[in-house]
């Protein structure tokens, strides 16, 4: 894990946006591919952005700090019910809704860091699913706010900026939420590279050394889950403006269980390969799972089960191989 | 007081069917340091060769207890040989977690290809189906058998590993395997007998439980948490651990359920969340760091 580490430490810092650049430019590429090759499937590709997030945001704490946990959706969750309760009452402009769940992803998050950062191993595991049921049964239950197993209906935002107005086709959701991908997404690898997420990284490599050299651990990690909230809060927000609805599932243990399988699938510990394990995972799922549900659990589950033996350390790593062997020198991504 | 006589009961027989489940986990996790997900997985096999032997086959109840316990050990054999041995004691939580969920997905996807993805009925034998007069008032049969079975299983496991030399054996494995291996104790057949011994308690039950947690496509996956939470409340490896973190959860569930049947699931996980923070290694449990 070390080397691997290693290579993401930029050991030059020539041009120092250019590696930024070169990210922003892979996936503006990446949203007119689907723009433009599969307008009919847009609002799918915006499900998927948002799961992304969701994604990105497991990686923050799963890939950098090390902490396994299965109760990664209710940061999604409550901010996808704090935008959805918001809007119905009547706030609908979109940026102010993402702050909504900007605001209520980062709240959840630092609560459920507290509760989970405090531990190691299994009670950490086991407190991170009690803390993603308990949001789950609330979900369920205040029905006055969520609407319960019915969901939350009659989400209607406002025009982008007062210019765009979200149109059936999702065109405006899914060009908002590629821009908000965009954004989200160099800052983090920005914010990964920062003194605090080496520091997160030396964490999760070795806690007692890191303790050891003065390092507070637990400010941290929470610290670390509340950013890792805010990135959830993107996701839900962007979900539940784009598709109107709220439902019980983007709180439940499944979602927890499948966004922890993309990651891995891809790369924990490295921001493409969280984003290309939610690509892949969704478009496979779109496809298979509605021929057949059993099936699709059979094939995931075989497929993880094969990333686990052949492949630990995700897709990604014979990219990053390449990657290394094409710059000759070992620097990476 | 009648109230008050309904959840006690109830709760009795909630616990004891987490506990014949989860105590298997529990000597798994205890022995082996294996987070299980697939524990449900394999109670769920259980669950449907049962069903199967009864309503297609015709067998006796009984028979078809020993035929799903039986068939459900040969189904994970091989998952041990291949699988679950790379993960003993050695790999990081998040490897386990994802493992044994992959088997999981595996698990219910081919059974419910090869079963039918129905809810499965496990019908009574005349005896057990009727209720039972006990002096003051009357009580399913069924209760009164799963906390007799409960029972046996606490006692018998008691027994084995208290009393004959397999336990012996097993506990010098679980306070330091590599000294028990140098002392000639051969640890992986230890581990292959406790695997097969946990699965097997926990396909018993599945069938014998399967009044109480029905047996549906998504078995496995909807009492996954739970079984892990019985285990984690009560600290990996103990039978007084786990049998009283049955019967505390079962106890907060059945009251909830009861008492404010809109906030169930709220209170149970709640008290989880308590106990695990105040407790991080069970009740019971010891610290393995």
């Amino acid at each position: 894990m070390s080397e691997f580490a290693l290579h993401q430490v930029p050991a030059r810092r020539h041009v120092p946006l250019v590696q930024d650049a070169a990210s922003a430019m892979a996936i503006v590429v990446l949203g007119a591919v689907g723009y433009f090759l599969f307008p009919d499937d847009l609002a799918f590709l915006t499900r998927l952005i948002g799961i992304a997030f969701l994604v990105l945001s497991l990686d923050l704490v799963t890939g950098y700090c090390g902490i396994a946990t299965l109760g990664h959706a209710a940061q999604f969750g409550v901010a996808a019910y704090a935008v959805g309760i918001a809007c119905v009452r009547g706030v609908t402009d979109p940026l102010a809704l993402l702050l909504v769940g900007v605001f209520a992803g980062t709240v959840m998050g630092l609560i459920s860091g507290a509760l989970i950062a405090r531990f190691r191993g299994l009670p950490q595991l086991v407190l991170s699913i009690a803390v993603g049921q308990l949001v789950a049964a609330l979900a369920n239950k205040l029905q006055g706010l969520t609407g319960g197993s019915d969901g939350l209906s009659g989400i209607s935002p406002g025009k982008v900026l007062g210019l765009y107005n979200f149109d059936m086709y999702s065109r405006t959701a899914y060009l908002f939420s590629l821009t908000v991908l965009i954004i989200v997404f160099v800052a983090l690898s920005r914010f990964v590279r920062s003194p605090f997420g080496l520091m997160c990284r030396a964490i999760k490599d070795d806690d007692l050394r890191a303790r050891m050299i003065g390092v507070a651990v637990y400010p941290r990690l929470v610290i670390m889950f509340g950013v890792s909230g805010a990135v959830a809060g993107v996701g839900g927000a962007l979900t539940a403006m784009s598709t109107g609805v709220v439902g019980l599932d983007s709180v439940s243990f499944e979602r927890s269980a499948e966004v922890l399988v993309m990651l891995v699938l891809g790369g924990a510990g490295h921001l493409w390969g969280a984003l290309g394990g939610a690509i892949i995972f969704m478009i496979f799922e779109h496809i298979v799972a509605a021929a057949n549900p059993f099936h699709w659990m059979t094939l995931v589950g075989l497929l993880l089960i094969g990333i686990v033996v052949f492949a630990p350390k995700g897709l990604i790593e014979p990219v990053l191989t390449l990657f290394a062997r094409i710059s000759g020198k070992g620097r990476a991504s | 007081m009648r109230l008050a006589l309904s959840i006690l009961t109830d709760a009795l027989a909630y616990g004891m069917v987490l506990f014949i489940i989860s105590i298997g986990l529990s000597i798994m996790m205890g022995l082996m340091r294996v987070v299980n997900l697939a524990h449900g997985a394999f109670a769920m096999i259980g669950g449907y060769l049962a069903s199967y032997a009864i309503r297609d086959l015709d067998v006796h109840y009984s028979v078809a207890i020993l035929l799903a316990v039986v068939g459900t050990i040969l189904v994970s054999i091989p998952f041990e040989m291949l699988l679950y041995r790379r993960i003993y004691r050695k790999s990081d939580p998040l490897i386990q977690v994802l493992m044994t969920i992959g088997i999981t997905f595996v698990i219910i996807g081919v059974v419910n290809f090869i079963f039918g993805p129905t809810l499965k009925s496990i019908p009574l034998p005349p005896l057990l189906s009727g209720p039972l007069d006990i002096g003051f008032r009357s009580i399913p049969t069924h209760r009164l058998f799963v906390v007799a079975c409960g029972v046996v299983t606490a006692l018998s496991l008691w027994w084995l590993i208290e009393k004959t030399e397999f336990g012996i054996k097993l506990r010098a494995s679980v306070d330091h395997s590599g000294m028990a291996d140098s002392l000639g104790i051969r640890t992986e057949i230890i581990y292959a007998v406790t695997f097969a011994l946990a699965i097997g308690l926990g396909a018993f039950g599945g069938v014998v439980g399967a009044e109480i947690l029905p047996i549906e496509p998504f078995y496995a996956l909807r009492y996954m948490v739970t079984f892990l939470v019985v285990v984690s409340v009560g600290g990996a490896g103990s039978i007084v651990g786990a049998l009283s973190a049955s019967l505390l959860l079962g106890l907060a569930d059945t009251t909830g359920k009861y008492l404010a049947p809109e906030f169930g699931e709220f209170f149970f996980y709640l008290t989880v969340i308590v106990i695990v923070f105040v407790f991080p290694h069970g009740l019971y449990g010891r610290s393995h760091a």
